[in-house]
């Protein structure tokens, strides 16, 4: 007879299966940032924000694909409470267009019933991401290593020490060896006493030099909102870069119109000013923080500048000879040009092209997406090979 | 669980046990299991305990676990249609919210085992896909989970093309093996006929010689379904070529698993799983609205006979409206098929002048009424014969679109409606497509073919999923839908997909 029950609660704490899917889930979202890193750093929403907020990336590629119809011609049904007639409205997607992403006008979140991805994630998650690749390009031993930190290496293999810091394979080739060597046999006899081998530590103690950052932003009333953006989301990735992976870094920000300055942290990301450009200026102005506080023996020294590139053609000159005087105490000095929507026949970068120095480095920004390449190019560790950039 | 709660527990199933059999309620045993959010999350988001693991059912876990965690929305709980009957519930559902909870998986369970649409699922299947997940396990070890999971992304992406009625027409081999092959008994063979018979009874456009024509009835066009594709007929003559597949073919995934060339025995054995998955799951998707408005009819009535206190009829009354909220932009099922059993029990009961003399009702038999459609229909026929106008205008069902940029109401006509919530439901609302050609220009191409109803197809995801069809298929593949009223063909060859009207 059918309808009998039972009533029961079993122990479920080693069910993880919807646990280890979602983690799998997440780890392609992850893939997924990964390859859409260039739209992703430039977003408005993670520069603007304070740098601790979860931020949410649509993510198009991980939505599950299959034959299914148009929901935005299609007629649905919905309920009203009695009083509805047509042409009521029920919502509107006039807030949100189209625009964002890949899908093009497809995929919109609001829309009653449909269904648009978007993976959270935090900003410290994100930046990990971005800086994989990145390092300080040419990094010298200085005259006057600061010592960083203090820690351990497994370094020397011996033939005693601690049960739990065996080191398996050596210990089984050790095995096969000596079989081979004794009894002429090939593969794995009995593991003696003698073939054990142990992974051993030693006190190591790192040591850093110390490095200076020059940050440098032109201005001026030709660096419209878009073009300083540009330049603020470089800068913010690089601050946040620099202070993840070195601790011996110091960012001097020095911004300039006609005349340059320096300025606090703060006031580098949010005030705007306006006035023509002199770039030599701040080139200047670098040289003589340079020569006060940041001595080229102790100190290794990198210099970024961007600018929308349209400087005073009196002063190109100026500024080449400035820049060659830079890169003999610099490591690096990295010039950024931000491609406006006006084309202006002769920008800096044009008069840059004579300087052939190589730890000088020049990149154009066309869009949003080209941050990602100039923080590619500009902090790459290993300038023999050639920048990864899109 | 406190040993006190379980008696409680187990006290008030005795009850609702006995109230549910009292209204003849036929169910199978039950088995009850309490357990914590995150493992009745999974459950819902594998739609089964046992099943498979993939990312995309991690992600689906994700998104209600942490609507749950948020407190947006919250499932109490789970029933599987297996026998016996697992019904899983949420620990901390208050001792009401049990109550109404069991009612409810009763009715589910007693719709399982009694609607027509579920006499062919399998009842064991908590096992087969326990035993099937082990083996993709398997498969995972043996050629690594990178490859597993793409492949399960393939097989996925095509998962509801299978033709839940392939019991219908059996035995006929999807290869033309002779020339002599009956095909064409009138019943819309289409394109896939190459035989003659049809065309002789010299009538054109579809205005012929039946005897029933004198009296006009909306099903008039029905006939016209005979002489479906005549007109290709006599071009496909000229070519005389084999069909391959004899006729136009449902089950993609039975077609792609049979004929695909390039598969390994295990991704074969996949493509079986996931099938004979989506045909355990198809009846729960046909029959959405009437299950659980079922479910919701009884779980009402039960809770009315049962002794509450007034405080548990308060908190009673407010879950059970939580559960029937309508919404403007979309139907509740639980709502709709409440009311809708009502409406149907309440015109049985009490027949109006017309369904008494015209219909010979004599009163007093809607629970008998509506236990007869629980039995015999599914959402499609349940709305096509039940949804009136009466009922439509006094629950304001109305159908909605995208005008410009704004959602906005276009139809209030009740047989529109009803027709537009009907054909939405066709194919469980999924796009029919059909394999029309496995050896497309005779290179092993294949060719697959919309059958445009109206509703077109999303391109953007269509551009996404062709892809898929070809990784599974191993050759260019094709597939023929209609965007503007114009004829176009999708094809995808290894990469880019492009588009050409046809």
């Amino acid at each position: 007879m059918s309808g009998r029950y039972t009533v029961s609660r079993e122990d479920w704490s080693l069910h993880r299966k919807g646990e280890i899917d979602r983690q799998r889930h997440r780890e392609k979202v992850k893939e997924a940032i990964k390859k859409n890193l260039a739209d992703i750093v430039s977003e408005e929403s993670i520069i603007l924000s304070d740098g601790k907020k979860v931020i949410k990336v649509p993510i198009r590629s991980l939505d599950e694909f299959h034959f299914r119809f148009n929901h935005n011609k299609q007629q649905h049904g919905g309920q009203g409470d009695g009083e509805s007639k047509v042409g009521d409205v029920l919502g509107s997607d006039s807030k949100k267009k189209a625009g964002k992403g890949p899908g093009q006008g497809q995929g919109a979140g609001e829309e009653p019933g449909v269904d648009y991805y978007e993976a959270e994630i935090t900003i410290d998650e994100l930046a990990e991401m971005i800086f994989e690749d990145l390092g300080l390009p040419n990094l010298k031993q200085k005259k006057k290593p600061e010592l960083a930190s203090e820690s351990v290496e497994f370094r020397d293999v011996r033939k005693v020490g601690i049960q739990s810091n065996i080191d398996r394979k050596r210990t089984i080739f050790q095995a096969l060896k000596r079989r081979a060597i004794e009894e002429g046999k090939q593969g794995l006899g009995k593991i003696t006493r003698e073939d054990l081998r142990f992974k051993t530590w030693e006190q190591v103690y790192k040591y850093e030099s110390s490095a200076v950052v020059l940050a440098m932003m032109d201005t001026s009333g030709s660096m419209g909102p878009w073009e300083k953006y540009i330049a603020r989301s470089f800068f913010f990735w690089m601050v946040r870069f620099l202070r993840t992976k070195y601790q011996n870094v110091k960012i001097v920000f020095l911004s300039h119109h006609v005349t340059a300055k320096e300025t606090s942290e703060e006031e580098f990301f949010t005030k705007g000013a306006s006035g023509g450009t002199r770039c030599s200026s701040v080139y200047e102005l670098a040289l003589k923080v340079i020569e006060e506080r940041f001595n080229p023996e102790d100190y290794n020294i990198y210099g970024f500048h961007f600018s929308d590139g349209d400087n005073l053609s009196s002063d190109n000159e100026k500024c080449v000879r400035l820049v060659k005087d830079l890169l003999k105490v610099c490591n690096l000095i990295g010039y950024g040009e931000i491609e406006g929507p006006y084309y202006y026949s002769s920008t800096l970068k044009s008069a840059f092209k004579k300087i052939e120095e190589q730890n000088f480095t020049t990149v154009s920004i066309r869009d949003k997406s080209g941050v990602f390449p100039a923080l590619k190019s500009f902090f790459n560790p290993d300038p023999l090979k050639t920048a990864t950039g899109r | 669980m406190s040993i006190n709660e379980k008696y409680e527990l187990e006290k008030a199933l005795e009850q609702i046990t006995a109230i549910a059999k009292g209204y003849n309620l036929d169910f199978y045993d039950m088995y009850f299991e309490i357990c914590p959010a995150d493992i009745l999350y999974t459950f819902g988001a594998y739609g089964m305990p046992t099943r498979f693991s993939h990312w995309s059912f991690g992600k689906a876990y994700h998104k209600m676990k942490t609507q749950y965690d948020y407190n947006l929305s919250r499932i109490y709980e789970m029933v599987i249609n297996s026998d016996p009957c697992y019904a899983f519930l949420l620990e901390g559902n208050s001792l009401i919210q049990n109550k109404m909870v069991m009612a409810h998986v009763l009715a589910h369970c007693d719709f399982f085992k009694n609607n027509y649409y579920f006499q062919r699922t399998s009842r064991q299947m908590v096992e087969s896909m326990s035993v099937a997940a082990q083996r993709i396990r398997q498969y995972e070890f043996a050629h690594g989970r990178e490859k597993v999971e793409s492949f399960l992304d393939s097989v996925i992406s095509i998962q509801e093309h299978i033709d839940p009625y392939r019991d219908i027409g059996k035995n006929e081999p999807a290869i033309e093996k002779s020339e002599s092959g009956g095909c064409c008994g009138g019943e819309g063979c289409g394109k896939g006929c190459g035989k003659d018979s049809c065309k002789d009874k010299g009538c054109e456009g579809g205005n012929c010689g039946h005897t029933h024509s004198e009296q006009e009835s909306p099903y008039d066009d029905l006939w016209k379904l005979d002489h479906l594709g005549e007109g290709q007929e006599s071009k496909d003559d000229t070519q005389k070529a084999k069909k391959f597949p004899k006729k136009p073919e449902k089950d993609l995934l039975l077609f792609i698993m049979e004929y695909g060339r390039d598969l390994e025995d295990w991704q074969r054995d996949i493509i079986s799983i996931i099938r004979e998955e989506m045909f355990y799951f198809w009846p729960q998707m046909q029959t959405k609205i009437m299950n659980e408005g079922w479910a919701t009819y009884w779980h009402l009535r039960i809770m009315r006979d049962m002794d509450l206190t007034e405080e548990e009829s308060l908190e009673f009354a407010k879950l059970h409206s939580g559960v029937i909220q309508s919404s403007k932009v979309r139907l509740n099922p639980y709502f709709l098929g409440l009311k809708l059993f009502e409406y149907i029990e309440k015109r049985w009961d009490e027949p109006g002048e017309e369904d008494r003399i015209k219909y010979g009702r004599p009163g007093g038999e809607g629970r008998e009424k509506i236990f007869e459609i629980r039995e015999l229909d599914n959402d499609i026929s349940f709305l096509r014969n039940c949804l009136t106008e009466e009922f439509v205008e006094q629950e304001d069902i109305y159908l909605y679109k995208k005008v410009g940029y704004e959602w906005k109401i276009v139809e209030k006509d009740w047989q529109k409606v009803r027709d537009s919530l009907v054909a939405s439901m066709v194919n469980s609302g999924f796009p029919y497509i059909v394999v029309q050609d496995g050896d497309y220009g005779k290179r092993g191409e294949l060719y697959l073919h919309h059958a445009y109803e109206g509703a077109e197809l999303d391109v953007y995801y269509l551009e996404r999923t062709l892809p898929h069809v070809y990784k599974l298929w191993g050759r260019p593949v094709y597939l023929e839908t209609v965007l503007d009223s114009k004829k176009v063909l999708f094809s995808y060859s290894g990469e880019k997909v492009s588009k050409k009207f046809v």
